[in-house]
């Protein structure tokens, strides 16, 4: 019950962009198309998860037992960097189908401040192993979920009158906005 | 001040303003301005991280190999971030809690980043600093602004000062996540109307 509470509170309560406001830049950058967000969105899922679970054993393990926890964000993003770099080596050799489709969106993804703000907001706030890698999943699923509707409105918005002065970054804002308050309707079911 | 240098300081403040016109570093933008006073916190904690970080990139900029820049990059702004938030831990308890999450992530921010690869990593030392004071400097007024807005409408104050007293209430929208975006685009459309002006 707890692991679903988490669930549904990191997908859709506090969900990652909307409330929260990390992973912005690909927000805005990769939500053109449908197919570029849902490819984003898979593999922020796969890094987000990984890169969580591999920073939870290194904090648990060395930092916080040898009293260096203020290496913390010095050795996390080190760590999502190189994570970052070998799975795309591993994935350019072992399935070159699925580097042609996730390929392009892996060096974008180091610098997405949800991987290591995800990373750092499971140490801050206490969870065990298990809970926070389903923390981080549900955080992922809330990011592609987000993506994916505003990549659907966007293809819609294309074919529309845009006021002049609207024309470029403020309607995507202001659509941002919209599905914003959206999604402050399910402010109500937090625990 | 010979003409580049001046250029080099005034560019970033206004006609190419990290946060109005080139879209960079917009999560701490949007989630810290829910008031003017951590906007300009914000704003000052990057600033004080981008022109160590700069300065550091252009003295060793020699030293570095091309093909590990970037990973020397970010550790180089990864110490500074860390060294930001233990004098923040220390002096400005109140701030740094407000503030939150978002310090940390000042190494993932482009604008860093981007000033180190683009300008730092080719340029002088005394140069490097200019740059990073106007970047910063635009940084600050950008996001000053977008929490004095916020700030207002949504808590009827400025700075931590009320002056709506009893009269009307504020539009709470404008301090929860969607008036981020609704006052951000509402900024954005008054300063591309201004640079069409010109």
């Amino acid at each position: 019950m707890a692991y679903l509470m988490i669930f549904i509170t990191a997908i859709f309560v506090n969900n990652i962009i909307l409330s929260q406001f990390l992973g912005i830049c690909p927000f805005l950058g990769v939500s053109k198309k449908i197919s570029t967000a849902i490819g984003m969105g898979i593999a922020v899922m796969f890094v987000m998860t990984l890169a969580t679970t591999v920073t939870f054993l290194i904090y648990y393990t060395f930092l916080q037992p040898y009293n260096l926890k203020f290496m913390t964000t010095v050795t996390f993003i080190l760590v999502i960097a190189s994570l970052v770099q070998m799975v795309e080596i591993i994935i350019k050799k072992s399935s070159p189908a699925l580097y042609q489709s996730l390929g392009i969106f892996l060096p974008l993804i180091t610098t997405n401040c949800a991987v290591l703000g995800i990373a750092i907001l499971t140490i801050q706030k206490n969870y065990t192993l298990l809970a926070g890698i389903c923390y981080t999943l549900a955080s992922a699923m809330g990011f592609t979920l987000a993506i994916v509707i505003f990549a659907g409105i966007r293809e819609r918005l294309d074919r529309t009158e845009i006021p002049e002065s609207l024309k470029g970054t403020p309607i995507v804002l202001i659509t941002a906005a919209l599905l914003s308050m959206a999604f402050m309707g399910f402010a109500g079911i937090s625990y | 001040m010979n003409k580049t240098s001046l250029d080099n300081l005034t560019r970033g403040i206004f006609r190419e303003n990290p946060i109005l016109v080139m879209l960079l570093g917009m999560c701490p933008t949007l989630g810290v301005t829910t008031s003017a006073t951590n906007g300009l916190g914000m704003g000052l904690a990057t600033m004080f991280v981008l022109m160590l970080s700069n300065m550091a990139i252009s003295s060793i900029k020699k030293v570095i190999p091309d093909i590990i820049r970037i990973p020397s990059f970010i550790v180089i702004i990864a110490s500074f971030v860390t060294i930001l938030e233990m004098v923040m831990q220390a002096y400005l308890p109140v701030l740094y809690s407000a503030l939150g999450i978002y310090i940390p992530l000042i190494v993932v921010n482009c604008i860093i980043l981007g000033r180190a690869e683009a300008f730092a990593s080719k340029n002088t030392i005394f140069q490097s600093l200019l740059d990073a004071i106007g970047m910063g400097i635009g940084f600050t007024f950008a996001l000053t602004i977008l929490g004095s807005v916020r700030e207002i409408l949504g808590n009827g104050s400025i700075f931590g000062f009320s002056f709506m007293g009893e009269v009307a209430n504020p539009i709470l929208l404008f301090i929860m996540p969607p008036g981020a975006f609704l006052a951000l685009a509402s900024i954005i459309i008054v300063v591309n109307k201004l640079r069409g002006a010109k």
